[in-house]
């Protein structure tokens, strides 16, 4: 079974009926860690005062923040936890999509990121993901497979939005693997 | 360290470019980048994965961990009190190990929102060189950030109706 959507692509009944609806709603299973903050200003050597002397911290934004990229790192399953059965993935509609249209590899090409509410230490992140589109098969230098565009959105345990994600990914068949 | 001296939003101009900042990437990078931001797949990892399942040269850096060297090479230029608003990036190329990566930016738009907010449109670019290969442009970022009207004015103290990022 199949369905056509706006833009006049043919699709999968199922994957035209997850388009705009939101997915997996999840909440992450630990708090906002000021050490994730160093990780990640450590792996950019990222001397941003903001995040190293207390006393900006508090002036600017009135205790410490974690840097605005660390937006999706809170949802990000552990590798391994236990009673999980194979790998934890992130962005799961992602990998839905890569198993219904059959296409074994896949790369994120385009990824925008909206900054609202800061993040701070002890915040409890929840999200929801959202596909807004599928494109016909194309073909890239890296194979043939579809361009899909999923959204996230991030919200704190008071609701409030923090964040946005855009991912566009390209899930393809190798050039000669078909 | 202090807050001040910011780069102030009056200050800058269309057509203005930010300092280049150059790095050698090596294998510690990339791994560093992809555990900073809770990304286990093995392509940021695992060399025979990248290689094989993959069929690139190397293990790559990862999308977010590209996200976190824009923030930085952008906040190196506005100081604390310039504020991310949004990011658009686009992945051309990957950045290898072995690879120097280079980011060079330009200013592109000044304008001020509803709310009073001085924003700055910038288009980063994120080449990676080879030793003895050309330069090839790995991602293209269009930015938005907040910056500050003067040493005192702080656009993280904005929220709800007045931050619109």
């Amino acid at each position: 079974m199949s369905a056509t959507n706006e833009a006049g692509v043919e699709l999968p009944e199922r994957v035209a009926a997850m388009i705009g609806t939101p997915m997996y709603p999840e909440t992450a299973t630990f708090p906002v860690e000021r050490s994730y903050a160093y990780n990640t200003l450590a792996a950019t050597q990222n001397g941003n005062p903001l995040y190293w002397d207390d006393g900006v911290a508090d002036e600017l934004t009135g205790g410490f923040t974690m840097p605005p990229t660390t937006l999706s790192l809170w949802m990000r399953p552990h590798h391994w936890e236990p009673g999980a059965e194979g790998e934890q993935l992130a962005l799961k509609v992602h990998f839905d999509l890569k198993e219904i249209f059959g296409l074994p590899e896949a790369v994120m090409t385009d990824n925008t990121m909206v900054f609202h509410e800061p993040v701070r230490p002890g915040d409890v992140i929840s999200n929801s993901q959202v596909l807004r589109s599928v494109s016909a098969p194309k073909t890239t230098k890296l194979g043939t497979g579809r361009f899909w565009v999923i959204d996230v959105e991030f919200r704190n345990q008071d609701g409030t939005l923090v964040g946005v994600e855009s991912y566009t990914g390209f899930g393809y068949v190798r050039a000669g693997a078909e | 360290m202090s807050a001040a001296a910011p780069v102030l939003f009056g200050d800058v101009s269309v057509g203005d470019e930010l300092p280049r900042l150059e790095v050698d990437v090596t294998p510690t990078t990339v791994v560093l980048g992809a555990l900073a931001s809770r990304d286990w797949r093995p392509m940021h990892h695992d060399f025979k994965f990248a290689t094989e399942r993959n069929g690139v040269r190397d293990i790559f850096l990862n999308t977010p961990n590209q996200a976190a060297w824009f923030e930085r090479y952008v906040t190196d230029w506005t100081g604390p009190r310039g504020r991310l608003g949004r990011m658009t990036f686009r992945m051309r190329d990957s950045v290898f190990p072995g690879d120097r990566m280079a980011f060079s930016a330009t200013v592109t738009g000044v304008e001020r929102d509803d709310a009073g907010c001085g924003w700055v449109s910038l288009e980063v670019t994120l080449t990676a060189t080879e030793e003895g290969g050309p330069e090839r442009v790995a991602t293209t970022c269009s930015l938005r950030v907040a910056l500050p009207d003067a040493p005192d004015d702080n656009p993280w103290s904005r929220s709800g109706d007045r931050w619109n990022p």
